[in-house]
This record gives C-alpha cells, structure tokens and sequence, in this order.
C-alpha cells in the first residue's frame, strides 16, 4: 500500500470505530446529531469538497456529487448511521479498487521486466555500466552471465546460451555463438558475452515490444467505448429519476387527498443515488482488457489494443499462409522408400551429393548427419536437369530425378509425392527413393486438431507453392479449403473474397511478404516475429516464437478475457437494475444499495483479475 | 507531433476528466490518457511548442481533478 492508501486506511479505521461508539451511546436530539457528524466528515470530507467543486465547475453528475447528495439527504431525514456508513463503505470499495489496480500494474509490469537497467561498456580498460540510452550503434558490450541483454547486437566473443521466456514464453534456452545475432531483453545464462551492438537502445526489440505493450489498451474496444457511453447517460438518467421519485408521487398522493408521506419517497430516491455509481463497470471493463493484454504477452503473444482482443475472441475463419507459418520453410528429408538399408542408402547418396549446393542436396547430407570422406569419392558428373551420377568405393552411385533413371535404363518404382522425389541407384540397380520436402512446425497437427473443437468454423490455406504440395499438406491437416499457386496478389484478392463471406477472418503469416494480406484481414497475426520488425509492425497480433500452438492459445486468453468482460457487464447492470427496481418498491434499503454500489464492485474487479492468469489456458 | 508523459491520478473516472480537459487546451490536438499504464499521450497541433502548452495542460487538469498530476519537464 502505498502513503495516499494508508491514509485513507486510518481514516476509515477511525472513523469505523467512532461510528460505532455513536450508535452505542444513549445520545439524543443535537447531541446525537453532532457525535455522528464526526465520523462523517472525518471519513468523507474530500468526497464532500471534490463534489462542491465538481457543481463549481459544472460537471455536477459524478459520483461524488452522488454519495454527497446521497448522505446530506439521509442526514436531513434523521438517518445519521446510514449516512456514515454510505460514506464509510464507499470508501472502502474506493481503497479496493485503487490497491488492486495498484497491485495487477504491479503484476504486469513485473511479467514485462524485460527493461534492461545499464549496459556494460570498456572504457579505458575498466568496464563501467552506463545507461543503454547512451550506447551508440558499433559499441562493443560485455554481457556478463545472468544478465540481461540490453540492446540487439552480433556477438563477436565468447557462446552461451540465452534465455528467451520473457520475450517468448517459451522456456527452452537458445544456444548463442560468435557471429550469431542476439536479441536485446534475452537473459545471458552461462558465458560472459561480447556483443557488438546493432541497433540504439530506442529502436532494439526490447523498446519496440515495452512500446507495444504500454500502448496497447489506449486502442479501445466496443465494450469499452460501449460502458463509456453507458456510464455518461446512465448517471444523469438514473439522478433525474432519483428527483422524480421524490417528487412524484407525493404529489399524486397529496392531489388525490392521501397522506404524501414526503420523507418515505426522499429516502427511497437517495437509495437510488448510492446504487445508481457506475465505477463497477468504469473500472473493472479496462482492468480485464488490461490484465487479458499482459498476461498473453508473459505468454509471448503481443495484442496490439483490446480492440483487437475482442475481434480475436470472435473469430471463425483462419486463414494461412503456408511457408514459414505451417511449415518450416526448410528442405529435409522426410520418407526413404523401397529400401532395405536406409542408412547405407543416405551414406551412398550423401557422398555422391557431396560437391552439391543444390537445397535438396544439402538436406540429403544433413540427413546423413555425419562427415564425408572425399577420398572415397571419384567420377563426379553433373547432369543438369537430371542428376549427378559419382563413384563411391568403386561402386557407381547415381541420384536424380525419374529422367536420369530413364537416362540411364534403371528399372526404378515410381514414386508419388508432394515432395521431391530423389531416385537413387547404385551399380545401375534401383536402390530407393529419397523423399525431400518441406517439412510441418512440430506442432501443427496438435493445433490443427484443436481448432474444430474450439468453434473455428473454417481453415483456409494460401500458398504460392505448388497445387499438389498445397493440396498434401492440407489433406494432411484437414484443413477446410486450400488454394495453390496464388500469386502476392492473388493471395490479398482471395483473402477479400474470404473476407466477404465470413464473419471474423484472422489472416496468419510470417510477415514476411504477406503485409497487405495481415493488415487487411479483421486480425493480422503474425508469426516468430522475434527480430523480425516488418512482422511486428503490420501484424495486429504478434506470435513471438515460431511454435504454432501459441494460436489456439492467443484465441482462448482472448475469449477468457471477453468472457470476463460480458459476466461484468451484465454482471453489474442486472444487479443494479433489480437494486433500483427494489428500492423504487420500498423493499430495499439504504443497506442493499451498499451492496449493490460497493459489494459489486469489489466482486468485479475481483473477477476481472482473473484476466491477467493465463498460465494454464 | 506527439508526446508520452506519466500521470497520477487516483481513479479510472478522474482519468477520463483528464482527458477531455486535455483534450480542450489549446494547442492539444489529440490526447489519450490511459489510466492503466498511468501514461497520457498528448498530439500537438502544428505551431505549438509542448513545453508551453503542457503547463496550461496541467492548469486545466487541475480544475477537473485537483489532486493529478503530470510529469514533464
């Protein structure tokens, strides 16, 4: 708690007690009147100077103006302890509120600690920590183990490994080594590090995501904007019917020759004032948004504006780009077929790949895993177009498509693929089929099954890749529609004819050269955007790491979060409604209108709370 | 141009009268103020220096909500 809350605590203490000494003591008439004012302006004199000025200024209807008419009115009908304890349990709710608005900026600053404090620079032959705002580009840092990285740079001395989750989530550390790029927010874990720095403190990855996070919830969403609305009719409506209350009907009563009963009516009105303050739904709506936004982001996925929070929680239609979203963008070696020794299959086709550059080359030799002897190797021949035929102790190795086993008479199995087929035979005899292909994220497969099961009414993969491929791999993840062979712009065209037929499209793309398509969808997503700033910029929703599973993740925190909102909301207004239709009808008291300001309060934001957990979703 | 300054201000309401009162000080063009983060971006209108508008900024908060505050130098 901090000096202003421990203040207020005093005062309600006080106050609290002195309250009840008055209620116990035998006084009467003046006396009783004057003991009682006691409590009341200890505990509620701002309340009373902040509404005078607020009438001073003309901005009478806020929920000073409320409590202070609420109390006065009950003073001047004799109902001194309600009074107090209006003021006192206002206060109360106050004090909840502003520690546990305290305590979640509290919790979500220390999920994004990822501020760097000081960098290490040598300066004359003694390292001396200097403030990251003043290191210029081309420095060289020292990064000792256990700190963090300050800004993005190349390491020129020394390997380690980093640890990556306050940037990620994730939990496994990144090996680092000379000439690696690192990135500023990472914590160094073993080594002492030497980084030649890349980038100002003020535009390396770190600024750019504390940036994105601290700006975030000033881009409102339609249930805020909504409550703002709401709460700006909804108190003057709620304090005119207050008047009509109290003047009405006894009026009627009184003209139609009954007993007005003025002071019954006066009471119900200002039982209306103290349930009519709308500070359950002005605070608790921000705080969910607010602790739904920083609790994705401890999960490495950064929401650009709860506008955007609320958009992902409706969407039904995913579209994909394929490369470097689905799959890893990388060549390797997925099947080996009509072959008995695999290993030996590799080495043989390996070797004779050997001076290749070619991309699927070189995952035939990072498959094989181990070195090449070149002395073994001899008779190298290149066929363009078909393959490359070598000798590999003494036997004669060719690998390459179906025309060079044509070429060379091979009585080879034709193999059906989405990949590339690379046919391999050893002494003119057919020896097997090496599939190479780009592979699936590892967990691609556990999302996609995830997304029927979560409401996702359609999966929609783009990809400029071939139609077979496109069409493989969407088979293989029961994806609902695929497109191949599209063309960039082909792409965005098939996106708005998408985007024309169903409710809320997210478009997800690695941002590389999916931009126009990521900011034309209702939620641009893009993915492993850690050092990537085109991604980070056009993406509304920013995935830190490459693991696809972070999407059905950033889907349900977003739909825990607006849950929270709608249960407050409705919440909030239906207990109020009924409170006020109670009190109308004589059946509440000045008690139940506590409840329904205070108690209501406190359980919303209580629930909003809820938002910043987002561990286990 | 637009500038981020750090605020204090006790309730989520108090926030919003800041920024409407901003938001009519001449020479303000545009200001959000986010009662979560406690920061207040402010866009000034062209013409305008910040270090002269702020302090009217300030005055006009002040009026709404007496016990803000502003951090700018």
């Amino acid at each position: 708690m901090n000096k202003k809350q421990k203040k207020m605590l005093t005062r309600i203490v006080i106050s609290a007690v002195l309250v009840v000494i008055c209620y116990l003591l035998p006084l009467e008439g003046i006396w009783r009147f004057i003991a009682f004012m006691i409590p009341y302006v200890i505990i509620g004199y701002d309340i009373l100077r902040k509404a005078f000025k607020g009438i001073m200024n003309k901005q009478v209807f806020d929920e000073n103006f409320l409590m202070a008419t609420a109390t006065v009115g009950a003073i001047c009908l004799g109902e001194y302890s309600e009074a107090v304890a209006v003021m006192l349990f206002y206060q109360i709710g106050e004090l909840f509120q502003s520690y546990a608005v305290g305590k979640s900026r509290k919790n979500i600053t220390e999920l994004m600690d990822i501020r760097p404090d000081y960098a290490n620079v040598e300066i004359d032959g003694s390292i001396e920590q200097v403030d990251p705002d003043e290191v210029e580009v081309g420095t060289i840092i020292t990064v000792l183990p256990g700190e963090k990285i300050p800004m993005d740079g190349v390491i020129v001395e020394g390997a380690s490994r980093l640890d990556t989750s306050a940037l990620t989530g994730e939990s496994v550390p990144r090996k680092a080594e000379e000439n690696d790029e690192v990135i500023s927010g990472c914590i160094n874990l073993e080594g002492v590090l030497k980084i030649r720095t890349t980038r100002e403190f003020g535009e390396s990855t770190v600024s750019k995501i504390l940036d994105l996070v601290e700006n975030a919830s000033s881009k409102k969403s339609r249930s805020e904007q909504f409550i703002t609305r709401f709460a700006h009719y909804y108190t003057p409506v709620v304090c005119y019917s207050a008047l009509a209350l109290a003047l009405l009907p006894p009026i009627v009563l009184l003209l139609t020759g009954k007993d007005p009963s003025w002071s019954t009516w006066i009471y119900r009105a200002l039982t209306f004032l103290v349930i009519s303050c709308p500070c359950a739904l002005v605070i608790s709506i921000p705080l969910s948004f607010f602790g739904g936004i920083g609790g994705a982001s401890n999960q490495g996925i950064l929401i650009k504006g709860s506008n955007y929070l609320e958009m992902l929680s409706q969407v039904d239609t995913l579209v994909f780009d394929k490369t470097g979203t689905i799959t890893k963008g990388v060549f390797a070696v997925n099947e080996i077929e009509y072959c008995e020794d695999k290993d030996k299959l590799l080495e043989y086709a390996a070797h004779c790949e050997c001076y290749s550059n070619h991309p699927i080359a070189r995952s035939i030799k990072e498959a094989y895993g181990k070195d090449i002897d070149e002395s073994r190797i001899s008779d190298v021949q290149e066929i363009s177009g078909h393959g490359i035929t070598a000798k590999v102790d003494e036997v004669t190795v060719a690998c390459g498509n179906d025309k060079l086993m044509k070429m060379l008479k091979v009585d080879y199995k034709h193999t059906e693929s989405y990949g590339t087929v690379v046919y391999v035979a050893i002494d003119n005899k057919f020896a097997g089929s090496i599939i190479v292909s780009d592979v699936l994220k590892d967990n691609a497969e556990k999302a996609f099954k995830d997304f029927p099961n979560m409401g996702i009414k359609k999966t929609i993969m783009l990809s400029g890749d071939r139609n077979e491929v496109a069409q493989a791999i969407g088979k293989k993840l029961s994806i609902s529609e695929v497109y191949g062979e599209l063309l960039p712009q082909e792409k965005v065209d098939k996106l708005e004819e998408i985007l024309s037929r169903s409710n809320t499209t997210a478009y997800v793309g690695d941002g590389i050269n999916d931009a126009p398509a990521l900011s034309r969808s209702d939620v641009g997503i893009s993915m492993g955007a850690l050092g990537s700033d085109a991604a980070i910029e056009a993406a509304d929703v920013v995935l830190m790491d490459d693991d696809i599973n972070k999407l059905p993740k950033a889907i349900r925190i977003a739909r825990k979060c607006i849950r929270i909102v709608y249960e407050n909301i409705y919440f909030a207004i239906g207990v109020k409604v009924i409170c006020l239709i109670l009190g109308a009808l004589g059946l509440g008291n000045m008690w139940l209108a506590i409840f329904a300001d205070v108690g209501v309060m406190v359980i919303a934001v209580m629930n909003a709370m809820r938002a910043l957990n987002t561990r286990n979703i | 141009m637009k500038k981020t300054y750090k605020i204090d201000v006790d309730c989520a309401n108090c926030a919003n009268k800041m920024e409407d009162a901003t938001k009519k000080t001449e020479g303000v063009k545009d200001a959000v103020v986010n009662f979560m983060t406690l920061k207040m971006s402010v866009e000034f209108e062209e013409g305008y220096d910040p270090k002269e508008v702020m302090p009217r900024v300030l005055e006009n908060c002040r009026i709404v909500e007496d016990e803000c505050e502003i951090f700018f130098k």
